[in-house]
């Protein structure tokens, strides 16, 4: 009896709450607990200091400081800095730009590839932001875009032709990449579809494919399309070379989406297919509405991750010839004025390279944690 | 008139019936794909036919046997000359794509395993510097990285300025050049010492298992099994009369002789490839190890294990569950990325008998069918011991 009360009165004394030790809280606290929590810790963060000292005043230098914008020339450029070679030589990107954006796609055409990247910019932010007002429009208006495009870029009905063999630089990255992204979805959900179908010759073709174009490299699926695909056509068709990149790119990665929607499929507890069933929906409107929906949400992560995957892999095809960024890069690296600056072009690709991947990558983490939230 | 209309009405009801269940329709389904694919394969057979006929080519795999003609500069396995056939070429870039693979994939290992613990670390700065490193490498190209690393390698100095280690690994324009073990007489003995170091290891191995379960008695196995590895080599090294001497690599003239030399494009191939697919590997180890619940931990602590032990029992064998299938598909991933030699002259299966025995010969579907038969088995198998392990170490639910 006694012990309950002192522990009623220990309850009612109104205790001041002290602020934590100074060396707990703000930047020294944190300082202490993130860098400096035990001795081992403290060597690591000595040595992690030690290095990026060593790495990034000096990168700061060459790439931005020290760095030349205005030149004609490579020898121009390198007679203007301290160091001979000292610094990064920006006036070649500068330069070269139009060659890196547009390929050879000729200069008075170069408003219709301006207006795809335009039009591209609004197909994009109609798939992405669901609360714009008449998304129905917006969602018709992305599923047509490839083929506006197409038209737009290569011409007929009304514009002049343009041959694909100009096409280049980061205009053909983004032909492959979104002609690819926007065809291997499909294909891939019909053959994840197929490969979980209870009718062994869909399924065993469907698995034969998949198989088939996981298991070999994407160099030499190009490597057939450039070389081998024609003696499968009738004699004397011709098929543009872009055309059969396409079409191989779109195939490739559609395998790899098969497989990851076959994850998502088999996540699915079997409840919702026998739910399903039990409301009487067909075989396509219950993937429609309820099976895809829920299966297509779990494998965000990886069908991203698949994208972004298909999105690097458009520099192979300068190994059949076609000049994507890199491709143009290392093309203007034999120009003598140029010659020997390789370190600049490589570094301007690979930020263009990492800006848009990261941001697919950002977009899918968003995503996922909002999809999840509602859950 | 009557009569015609109802017999019609039968045969349409027969269909609709036979459409309307379930089993007959998946018949009609198969029969009709199994048809349209017999028809396509028969066009793509009949358009190769009438297409090779037409330019007077034949299908066959003679080529095989005849002269190659062209020069492999990287073959450590195998003397290929410019006199060897296409076979040999083709067996020289399977054994250069493999090699490429080996050590790619161990050195991709030790960095992305290195790099998935610093992510792991509480030390914000070491955590910050792997995230930079993993997410720059993963967002660009390896194509770019393999072009970008090959330009330094081939931009280093020449043997006479070449960049020293001990006087033994130069590094140079030319390539990396190592000492190169050479074996004396009795060397064989040393190896057999070492294979009997390992079973007994094992048997004790063994045998403190069981002491463990019958007493509870753990004693230090560990460093008793490095211990009596040491020992039993480096002793039988010793008794023997250390059989073993280093061809150390010396500079005349204008370049390097003896030891082992690397080729450039192989260092920078090996280099590039390795972290990029680390830098995936890292993830993957990240994911892994968080993978593993607290409880877990906690379970060990209040069972009394120590922190290592905890480590070495309960979180490394849940983790490695978890890590193995999506690390065996970058391995796969890196055998397939190594095709990408091309570019920069290593000479893999694509570059030899994909690519100059194709420009010889002018036979794109043989070679084409080879290379893509190879990579195929060489997936199938990765994929087959994927599935073994699957097997193997699934969760036994009841």
């Amino acid at each position: 009896m006694n012990d309950k009360d002192g522990q009623n009165k220990m309850n009612n004394i109104d205790h001041q709450s002290l602020t934590p030790p100074r060396s707990e809280i703000g930047l020294l606290g944190w300082l202490r607990k993130n860098l400096f929590s035990s001795l081992s810790n403290t060597i690591l963060t000595v040595a992690a200091i030690g290095f990026l000292l060593w790495l990034l005043p000096p990168l700061f230098e060459w790439a931005i400081l020290d760095s030349i914008w205005m030149a004609d020339s490579r020898k121009e450029c390198w007679a203007k800095m301290e160091v001979p070679e000292g610094a990064a030589c920006w006036a070649f990107i500068k330069d070269r730009l139009g060659l890196f954006v547009y390929g050879f796609y000729p200069m008075d055409q170069r408003w219709r590839v301006d207006l795809s990247f335009i039009l591209l910019i609004c197909a994009i932010f109609c798939v992405l932001y669901e609360k714009l007002p008449g998304r129905k429009f917006g969602l018709m208006f992305a599923i047509a875009f490839p083929f506006i495009t197409g038209w737009l870029l290569i011409g007929g009905f009304g514009l002049e032709l343009i041959e694909t063999d100009k096409f280049g630089g980061i205009m053909l990255t983004l032909i492959i990449g979104v002609t690819g992204i926007s065809f291997s979805l499909p294909i891939g959900i019909i053959l994840a579809l197929g490969r979980r179908s209870n009718m062994p010759v869909l399924k065993s073709l469907c698995v034969m494919f998949i198989e088939f174009i996981r298991g070999v490299p994407l160099i030499a699926l190009l490597f057939i399309a450039s070389t081998m695909l024609n003696f499968f056509l009738p004699p004397g068709t011709q098929f543009d070379l872009l055309m059969r990149v396409l079409i191989m790119v779109t195939l490739f990665s559609a395998a790899y989406i098969a497989e990851v929607v076959r994850g998502g499929l088999q996540g699915i507890p079997t409840g919702q297919y026998e739910a399903a069933d039990a409301l009487g929906l067909t075989y396509f409107k219950a993937h429609w509405l309820i099976i895809l929906p829920q299966a297509l949400k779990i494998s965000i992560p990886g069908i991203v991750n698949t994208f972004i995957g298909l999105y690097k892999d458009t520099t192979l095809v300068i190994i059949i010839g076609l000049l994507d960024p890199l491709g143009i890069g290392r093309a203007s690296l034999s120009d003598a004025v140029w010659a020997g600056l390789a370190k600049e072009v490589y570094l301007f690709v690979a930020i263009f390279f990492f800006v848009c991947c990261f941001a697919m990558s950002r977009y899918s983490l968003w995503l996922e944690k909002r999809l999840s939230t509602e859950n | 008139m009557d009569i015609v209309n109802k017999s019609q009405n039968k045969e349409r009801s027969v269909v609709s019936r036979l459409w309307n269940n379930k089993d007959a329709r998946s018949v009609i389904i198969q029969i009709l794909t199994i048809a349209l694919v017999f028809a396509v394969l028969s066009i793509i057979l009949h358009n190769i036919t009438v297409n090779l006929a037409a330019i007077g080519k034949d299908f066959s795999f003679d080529f095989l046997g005849h002269t190659a003609g062209y020069d492999i500069t990287f073959s450590p396995f195998l003397d290929y000359t410019s006199s060897s056939t296409h076979f040999e070429a083709a067996i020289v870039g399977l054994l250069n794509t493999l090699l490429i693979a080996f050590c790619g994939i161990i050195l991709a290992t030790i960095i992305g395993f290195v790099f998935g613990i610093m992510r792991l670390s509480n030390n914000w700065l070491i955590n910050k510097i792997a995230y930079c490193f993993v997410e720059f490498t993963r967002n660009v190209p390896v194509l770019l990285h393999i072009l970008f690393i090959h330009g330094i390698v081939i931009q280093l100095p020449v043997p006479r300025q070449a960049v020293n280690f001990i006087d033994s690994f130069f590094l140079t324009n030319r390539g990396l050049f190592i000492p190169k073990p050479e074996w004396g007489p009795n060397s064989w003995i040393v190896g057999l010492c070492f294979i009997i170091s390992i079973a007994i290891v094992f048997i004790l191995r063994t045998w403190n298992k069981k002491q463990q379960e019958k007493t509870g008695v753990i004693y230090p196995i560990f460093w008793i099994s490095i211990c009596i590895m040491v020992l039993f080599t480096l002793g039988s090294f010793f008794l023997t009369g250390m059989p073993l001497t280093w061809s150390v690599p010396e500079l005349r003239g204008f370049n390097f002789r003896g030891g082992v030399s690397v080729r450039p494009e192989f260092v920078a191939l090996w280099l590039a490839l390795s972290y990029y697919t680390a830098s995936f590997i890292a993830e993957i180890v990240r994911s892994g190890i968080l993978a593993v619940s607290r409880g877990q931990n906690e379970a060990a602590g209040a069972l009394g294990l120590t922190k290592s032990r905890t480590l070495q029992l309960i979180v490394i064998p849940q983790a490695m569950r978890i890590i193995i299938p999506p690390l065996a598909s970058q391995y796969l991933n890196l055998t397939k990325n190594s095709s990408l030699a091309i570019a920069i002259g290593y000479m893999d299966l694509v570059a030899t008998i994909g690519g100059i025995s194709l420009m010889q010969t002018g036979k794109e579907m043989e070679t084409m069918i080879i290379v893509l038969l190879t990579y195929l088995v060489i997936s199938l198998i990765i994929s087959a011991f994927m599935n073994w392990y699957n097997r193997a170490t699934a969760l036994v639910e009841r």
